[in-house]
């Protein structure tokens, strides 16, 4: 008795669900799925840049929508795992008239979406991660590594501390060890690196860390041993703060220390506090940016009335504004779409596609939404997927993260070359043909 | 009332040893086959397919291998996953080096490679048992994962060390649609469970298990242990990099050494726990248990906390799947320790006997 009334209860739920599935969406709206973790080793990275990825869909709607169009999203879990991510993509693909557009925070997702991404027809945007060679939209029709790849990023590290010795000349013997996360993410650096190595003459020292980083006396005792000049830190999550804390006790200076833009958030560097002091990350455009209108927007008009996401101190912090950008830039790709396919209307996963190859956001289009001073332009082309390749240097004083340099642009000549190589081999491996520019018109 | 044997005389030594002995038993596994091909590719959706269907599949395919080793020759392994990896990589790189070869052919060489790795991994159970022999099959966890991210040549030289597969195809049959690819893995497990439920009805199948089950008396009989635990080593391991194999071409398409950790030894080493040593039938009980379970609790959560007016947040539904999960497995270790398939053989034998069970 007991049992046949929880199995009723349960196929009730269950046909509640199917029910409750084909919700009625008459008027116009377009489903964000929202891939995030919240749990597990990453957690702590991977719940600011959700509130952050929230909160923007969420003020766009209290902006009236795109064109009135509403937003409406769905968050599944991953905790960083790369089945799972696939799960949770399953699961949202379909759902609510079906995802344009997905933005899984991994690069080990990200891989196993590239699969995907082609036959489903969903862009998979990968603002600041995934492969470098997937700038190159003629090969990775479907892949949009927004603001900027880990080569980039790298090449970017290079140019500075080039600035900082006085001239790529003075690289000529200098030593430089790269400590990464021991997965796609962390090597992905390696080659650029190498490459540019041979062109200056300096050394690169690998330097792998397996997950999740707790464990990194091995590789410290290796940094003291060979004393290179320069380590850059290719980590996330709790990685990050495990080699500062290794670096303290190694006593290795944090200001020979540079993070890539993973690497260089409050949540690296809060429990060292004093002792990550003069350590230096990559900015991808933005830092952290409490002051900007936008993020006063959010408080006012989200955390104000108790609408927002996650905590309000933290609105504002660098990987809340990651997020924060990433939606903005899936949304506005989306504006970029309706502009062509019709103002006010739902658009499908091509015609998102069409929008992300030609965003085109100038400093006027940043100053209207708040952006003035976050981010540099961008515009993105059918052959160019990543849109820009600017960034800065921000250094940790003990409080807060302080920009600490010029604005760099990642060397065209370096790049160019290394994306078009790896996207050709790509192509050859998976026989596809490269679009041609009357294919991009499309 | 239905599952009665009363008059079925066997008359033949043929009928007597047939693989299912009993008319009810064959139907039903008939029928389930059947509908597994038939009806389900009408029934279900992509979602189900791609997410819980071909994952359970695959992995029933490896927690198979697994349970011949742990299940019927009693060598616990902590190194299923490495051998999945194996396969995989193996089964890569068969496809790419060698031209014109088929997607299953890669596959099955992928898992004979995996099968010679088993054997030489498998020689330390000559000599040491069990928790010991766990620890040295963790070995060939870690060495695996360290030679397929540190060595190019395994990866093609990828700058990431990620590794993909183009479409696959059998006979001109192009495996794209997610229909496809679980008619594909079904077929391969279908022909994989029937061997494997010969293999341990055989004379190397009754060695595995008097190996099991006392190797002292074994040894004595005449059993040679040397060839009886290295031959579940190399077959065991074959099935795990098929599985592997499929996992890599057929479920992710794209993969990296992290797809399989030491988490998916311990995974596959749970599902022949919870589904039942030394059943085959078990190794599918266990794979649908650790597949499908959590993603059920992860979408029933929010449902159940809805009809009591609470939202759920998304960060609590994982922290409390993984409580319920873990309470379910420990629930089921005291309930029935020997597993989910003791459970449903009892459960038949009730059925025998009824009305009257005892």
């Amino acid at each position: 008795m007991k049992s046949s009334k929880l199995a009723g209860a349960i196929a009730a739920i269950g046909l509640s669900a199917v029910l409750a599935s084909p919700a009625a969406f008459a008027a116009e709206e377009q489903f964000f799925p929202v891939i995030a973790y919240r749990t597990g080793a990453y957690a702590p990275n991977g719940t600011p840049w959700a509130n952050g990825y929230v909160d923007y869909l969420k003020l766009t709607n209290a902006r009236g929508g795109v064109n009135g169009v509403k937003l409406i999203w769905e968050e599944c879990e991953t905790a960083y795992a790369t089945d799972r991510g696939v799960e949770c993509y399953e699961r949202l693909k379909g759902k609510h008239g079906g995802a344009t557009v997905v933005q899984p925070l991994s690069t080990g997702i990200t891989f196993a979406l590239t699969e995907k991404a082609p036959v489903d027809k969903i862009p998979l945007i990968t603002a600041g991660y995934g492969r470098s060679e997937s700038q190159d939209g003629s090969v990775f029709a479907w892949n949009f590594p927004l603001l900027g790849t880990y080569w980039m990023g790298a090449d970017v590290l290079v140019q500075h501390i080039a600035k900082k010795e006085g001239g790529f000349d003075k690289l000529k013997g200098k030593k430089i060890a790269l400590v990464y996360h021991d997965s796609p993410y962390g090597k992905e650096p390696i080659v650029l690196l190498q490459e540019r190595g041979k062109m200056h003459g300096f050394d690169v020292q690998l330097l792998p860390v397996a997950h999740p980083g707790v464990e990194q006396k091995a590789t410290w005792l290796q940094i003291r041993q060979s004393k290179p000049d320069y380590v850059f830190l290719w980590g996330w999550g709790v990685m990050n703060s495990t080699s500062l804390k290794e670096a303290q006790a190694t006593g290795y200076p944090r200001e020979k220390m540079y993070g890539v833009w993973w690497a260089g958030a409050e949540p690296d560097v809060k429990d060292v506090g004093e002792g990550a002091k003069g350590y230096n990350a990559l900015a991808l455009q933005h830092g952290a940016e409490k002051d900007s209108k936008v993020v006063k927007e959010v408080l006012e008009k989200l955390h104000a009335k108790g609408q927002g996401t996650g905590p309000k101190e933290e609105v504002g912090d660098v990987l809340y504004m990651r997020g924060l950008i990433s939606s903005m830039l899936a949304v506005e790709g989306m504006r970029a779409a309706q502009g062509r396919y019709g103002k006010g209307k739902r658009i499908t996963g091509e015609q998102m596609r069409w929008g992300l190859e030609n965003i085109n956001l100038d400093q006027k289009a940043l100053d209207a939404m708040g952006l003035a001073g976050v981010m540099r332009p961008v515009q993105t082309s059918c052959l160019d997927h990543m849109g820009s390749a600017w960034a800065r240097i921000h250094t940790w004083d003990g409080k807060k993260w302080n920009f600490s340099s010029d604005w760099y642009q990642g060397d065209e000549k370096v790049l160019r070359p290394m994306v078009i190589n790896a996207a050709s081999k790509y192509a050859e491996d998976k026989k596809i043909v490269r679009r041609t520019p009357d294919d991009c018109k499309k | 009332m239905f599952y009665r044997e009363n008059g079925q005389f066997k008359t033949t030594y043929k009928s007597d040893q047939q693989v299912f002995a009993i008319p009810q038993d064959r139907w039903a596994i008939l029928a389930i086959i059947a509908f597994a091909f038939l009806g389900i590719p009408l029934l279900v959706d992509e979602y189900i397919f791609r997410a819980i269907l071909i994952p359970f599949l695959i992995l029933s395919l490896a927690a198979l291998g697994v349970n011949i080793l742990v299940g019927y020759c009693g060598q616990i392994t902590l190194g299923a996953g490495a051998f999945m990896a194996v396969g995989a990589y193996a089964a890569y790189n068969f496809l790419i080096r060698v031209s014109g070869m088929p997607a299953l052919g890669a596959i099955l060489l992928g898992g004979l490679t995996a099968a010679a790795v088993g054997i030489v991994f498998g020689i330390p159970s000559l000599r040491v048992r069990g928790l010991y022999l766990a620890v040295a099959t963790l070995a060939a966890q870690f060495f695996c994962d360290w030679a397929f991210l540190r060595v190019k040549w395994f990866t093609n030289d990828s700058s990431s060390g990620s590794v993909s597969v183009a479409d696959i195809s059998l006979m001109g049959w192009t495996i794209n649609s997610a229909t496809d690819k679980y008619l594909f893995c079904l077929g391969i497990l279908v022909v994989f469970s029937l061997m494997a439920k010969n293999l341990v009805r055989s004379a190397i199948g009754r060695q595995w298990m008097a190996i099991r089950d006392m190797d002292v008396a074994a040894t004595v009989i005449g059993i040679r242990p040397m060839y009886a635990k290295l031959s579940a080593f190399a077959v065991s391991s074959f099935y795990v990099g098929v599985a592997g194999g499929l996992w890599g071409f057929v479920h992710l398409g794209s993969w990296e050494p992290a797809a399989f950790s030491i988490d998916r030894s311990f995974q596959l080493l749970f599902m022949v726990i919870i589904g039942g040593m030394g059943s085959i039938a078990g190794s599918f009980f266990g794979a649908a248990f650790i597949v499908i379970l959590p993603i059920f609790l992860n979408q029933m959560l929010p449902l159940i906390g809805g009809l009591f007016g609470l939202e759920v947040s998304i960060a609590l539904v994982a922290h409390v799947e993984i409580m319920v999960f873990g309470a379910l497995i420990i629930f089921f270790l005291i309930v029935e320790p020997h597993g989910i398939a003791r459970l449903w053989s009892t459960g038949r034998e009730k059925l025998r006997l009824w009305p009257f069970p005892h």
